[in-house]
């Protein structure tokens, strides 16, 4: 636990589930550090992509609560929670850009649509945005004609547009080259240093995400936390789960095969 | 017997609950939509575009199929004319047909087919692709944002539609019934606007329209934003759109031609 | 696309809408006629209207002239009170007739003016003194039969002087 970062983001004993299936998040309280870059590690189906979710208020958890610098986050309050947003930026998986638009008219929307600046302003600031990812020469280009590694960019600028306080990146290296993950790992680290913003990243990309983070959270399934701290101490941990999470291994506490029948049950041999 | 009554009741029921589920989420969508129309009014230029895209684009079919409409009219009016002697008549009988009936109803199914499925498969596409997350992420609502603009287009757009395929399509019946059948050109002219009355044909008409515009549209927009965000999921719902759509055109036209009719 | 091109296009179709809506207001329906016409009144009493309806053509010799305008009944004098908009060019002889016309069998009915020969015209709100109502289908039956028995009759009674 680092002892003097107050918190920007609290989960506070939260239950959730898709429809009515099981929980996905079984009572997780979770503090995430102002000014930070906490990194949330787990395998696969540990709901670390509906964690964001939540925080982002794309749904309504069955019972707990998000708080957003002392703020709940309220599906039931829609201009309270459209308020919140608008200090958030998301980087969802593989950008969400809008494909009609270009890559210019993609950073400009959120700036267009909140602020009523004049249009020689707006361009100035999405230069600076696409400047900041490397981008800028890219403005004029369709979304379809940037490759994937340019296109998260791109959706990273947009996610940046309005200098948020919170930024919540989904596998942001998901699908990228070496190269790619390189920039855009140094990217996330670059902005909230420069921003003094609060960034979760949620990454399964264990050795980047350990790289450019200040707070490492690593889940298991129904969000129970197996470990939390700095990448350093986890790092050097002996513990067979943590073992697993950040150095891989085929079978350990996780296991490698989904529960089955045995062998001889599918396949009708002697066992 | 009785277990097997009771299973078949559940069954019953249940599909009956779920019916009636969706139907209210369907209804609540629509006056969903209504409520967030005036905010159109903010980005009139997307709404610009989206008038192009369903009007515009439309027009292709839209005319060929009023002259198609228009020509046969002609031809099967004046053969149901013949016995009665009334042949001077095509004119005003092929007007009423196109311009209380069939200009809105067949343009309204056309345009359920061309602008509803388009409209649909965007939606359900952005769906898929998050950007209607993506955009909710932002603040901004989608359904202010691209809803309504489409919408609206929509509502504009189909009424210029379906003037335009009946105006084509009495031209059409103008060029079979006068140069090919020889009917008298003054005759065919003077009893059509003797007895043809704008605010109760031609409004009626363009009202229709209007109505089935608005009910291609949210049609088309709830079932691309309640698809399955995957290419099956699309393609179910542009099917859907049609379907629907076209039913509740037709739906809407017995009972919106009851009551324009009957009132004086 | 651009802005400006768009705009140009969505304008070009709705111009092309209204364009066709003026068309068939015009050329296919009744807007064209006597709308931008001036007209004067005239009115005239029938026993029976028939199926005379407000809207319906006023025609003197075959050619519209005028539209009725309004039908009320008048409880002093039990009968149907018709007012005529006619057309301001067209100026008919005090002793002009009003008859109502069918179509037609199965047609509409209209008003029809037969000019009469007088000097001097019907003015502005002037009441046409010769009408002649609708004929009922019924009264024609009846007539009709009243004239069967008659001739059943007659021969029946020559008979009877034989």
């Amino acid at each position: 636990m680092l002892a003097n970062s107050d918190p920007f983001v609290e989960l506070d004993d939260l239950t959730f589930g898709y429809g009515s299936g099981p929980p996905v998040l079984a009572g997780l309280s979770l503090v995430f550090p102002r000014g930070k870059v906490t990194a949330i590690i787990g395998g696969s189906g540990c709901g670390k992509t509906s964690l964001l979710r939540l925080i982002g208020g794309l749904h309504a958890p069955r019972s707990g609560r998000v708080i957003i610098d002392g703020e709940d986050v309220d599906r039931r309050d829609r201009s309270g929670l459209y308020l919140l947003r608008r200090r958030m930026g998301f980087l969802l998986q593989f950008g969400a850009l809008f494909t009609d638009l270009s890559a210019f008219e993609n950073v400009a929307f959120p700036i267009r649509e909140h602020a009523r600046l004049p249009e020689a302003m707006v361009r100035d600031l999405v230069l600076m945005k696409l400047n900041a990812v490397g981008l800028r020469g890219a403005a004029g280009l369709r979304i379809a004609d940037l490759s994937g590694g340019m296109a998260r960019r791109i959706a990273l600028a947009r996610a940046i547009a309005l200098d948020p306080d919170l930024i919540l990146y989904d596998e942001p290296f998901a699908g990228l080259d070496l190269v790619s993950t390189g920039m855009t790992a140094r990217l996330i680290r670059k902005l909230n240093d420069a921003t003094g913003a609060t960034s979760i990243l949620v990454s399964h990309d264990v050795p980047e995400a350990l790289g450019i983070s200040d707070h490492v959270v690593l889940l298991a399934s129904q969000g129970r936390v197996v470990a939390q701290g700095s990448p350093d101490a986890l790092l050097a941990s002996d513990d067979p789960e943590i073992r697993q999470l950040l150095h891989g291994g085929s079978d350990g506490p996780f296991r490698f095969h989904y529960p089955a029948p045995t062998m001889a049950a599918d396949f009708g041999c002697a066992p | 017997m009785t277990a097997a009554f009771q299973v078949l009741l559940q069954v019953v029921g249940r599909t009956a609950l779920e019916r009636l589920r969706a139907a209210g989420h369907a209804a609540l969508f629509s006056v969903g939509m209504l409520a967030v129309l005036p905010a159109s009014l903010r980005h009139p230029s997307l709404v610009l575009a989206q008038v192009y895209v369903f009007g515009n684009r439309s027009l292709t079919i839209i005319a060929a199929s009023g002259l198609a409409v228009g020509c046969v009219l002609a031809l099967q009016m004046y053969y149901a004319l013949l016995p009665f002697g009334a042949v001077d008549n095509l004119g005003l009988v092929v007007n009423l047909a196109l311009v209380r009936e069939l200009g809105p109803v067949v343009s309204g199914l056309l345009f359920a087919g061309r602008a509803g499925t388009a409209l649909t498969a965007e939606i359900g596409l952005m769906k898929a692709g998050e950007q209607l997350v993506a955009m909710e992420l932002m603040a901004i609502d989608p359904r202010r944002r691209l809803f309504a603009p489409r919408m609206i287009g929509g509502l504009v757009a189909m009424p210029l539609l379906a003037i335009l395929f009946s105006a084509i399509g009495i031209v059409g019946a103008y060029l079979v019934a006068v140069p090919l059948i020889g009917i008298d050109a003054t005759s065919f002219w003077s009893i059509m606007q003797a007895r043809v009355d704008v605010l109760r044909d031609i409004g009626s008409g363009i009202l229709k329209a209007a109505v089935f515009g608005a009910i291609c549209m949210v049609v088309a927009l709830y079932q691309g934003a309640e698809s399955e965000p995957t290419p099956q999921g699309v393609a179910l719902a542009t099917t859907r759109t049609v379907v629907v759509s076209s039913l509740w055109v037709l739906c809407m036209d017995f009972f919106l031609t009851a009551v324009l009719l009957s009132a004086p | 696309m651009n802005a400006k091109r768009i705009e140009i296009l969505v304008g070009g179709f709705v111009l092309s809408g209204v364009l066709g809506l003026a068309f068939l207001a015009v050329q296919a329906a009744d807007l064209g006629r006597l709308r931008g016409g001036d007209t004067y009144a005239l009115t005239a009493r029938f026993d029976n209207i028939g199926g005379l309806k407000p809207r319906a053509p006023v025609r003197a010799a075959g050619v519209t002239v005028g539209r009725v305008n309004a039908i009320a009944f008048d409880g002093g004098i039990f009968q149907g009170v018709v007012t005529l908009d006619i057309d301001e060019n067209y100026r008919f002889p005090k002793d002009t007739a009003a008859k109502i016309m069918s179509s037609g069998l199965l047609g509409d009915q209209f008003v029809g003016l037969e000019a009469g020969g007088e000097e001097a015209n019907l003015a502005d709100g002037a009441v046409i003194a010769q009408t002649q109502s609708a004929v009922v289908l019924e009264n024609l039956i009846a007539q009709f039969m009243a004239g069967q028995a008659d001739r059943a009759a007659a021969p029946a009674n020559a008979g009877a002087f034989e």
